[in-house]
């Protein structure tokens, strides 16, 4: 998994019919430091996440999971809302 | 799988159930001379590591569930060992 930050969301009206009713979230992965890390992305939510938060998701074919038993047709979703995080001086 | 040195750990309530009672912990990859490499991940720790170790980490969704003792969890990343030495061919990295 990697951390990250909901920046937005993501509204398809027309797209593959398995996506119907799951959240799109735009999200900003993140490293421990909070700094951003590689590209945005859209993630399927499944925890009731919001922009602003800071996430943990998961990428592959586990993302699609939390909506079993449908296949949605996912390679990243959104597992965990982050309450905080420490990182130790190391 | 990928060595690591754990950095940190995250606390979140909400989220999926398989993650229940597990615990996240933050790892940055790391080369086997121990320099850091890439960006740090997130992984559910199933050997009790503890911030600053040496860590193996598998990074693949059926081997992270497996090692998470649930099966089908929404996991990419897990900790299955803790590294003692590193040893090239030409010198070891024993360093903690």
């Amino acid at each position: 998994m990697q951390m990250a930050r909901v920046i937005g969301d993501v509204v398809a009206s027309r797209k593959d019919s398995l996506l119907t009713a799951v959240p799109l979230l735009l999200i900003q992965p993140i490293g421990a430091d909070g700094q951003s890390v590689g590209h945005a992305l859209v993630a399927v939510d499944s925890v009731g996440a919001g922009a602003g938060e800071t996430v943990f998701f998961v990428r592959g074919k586990e993302a699609s999971f939390p909506f079993h038993p449908v296949d949605v047709p996912t390679d990243a979703g959104i597992v965990g809302i982050v309450d905080h995080w420490h990182v130790a001086a190391v | 799988m990928t060595l690591g040195r754990v950095v940190g750990q995250v606390v979140s309530t909400q989220k999926r159930p398989q993650f229940a009672g597990a615990t996240l912990l933050l790892v940055q990859p790391v080369h086997p001379d121990g320099t850091p490499r890439g960006a740090t991940l997130l992984a559910v720790d199933s050997v009790g590591a503890g911030v600053g170790e040496r860590v193996l980490v598998v990074i693949e969704g059926r081997a992270a569930s497996e090692a998470l003792g649930r099966r089908a969890a929404p996991v990419d990343a897990a900790i299955i060992g803790i590294v003692d030495t590193v040893t090239l061919s030409d010198q070891t990295s024993g360093a903690a």
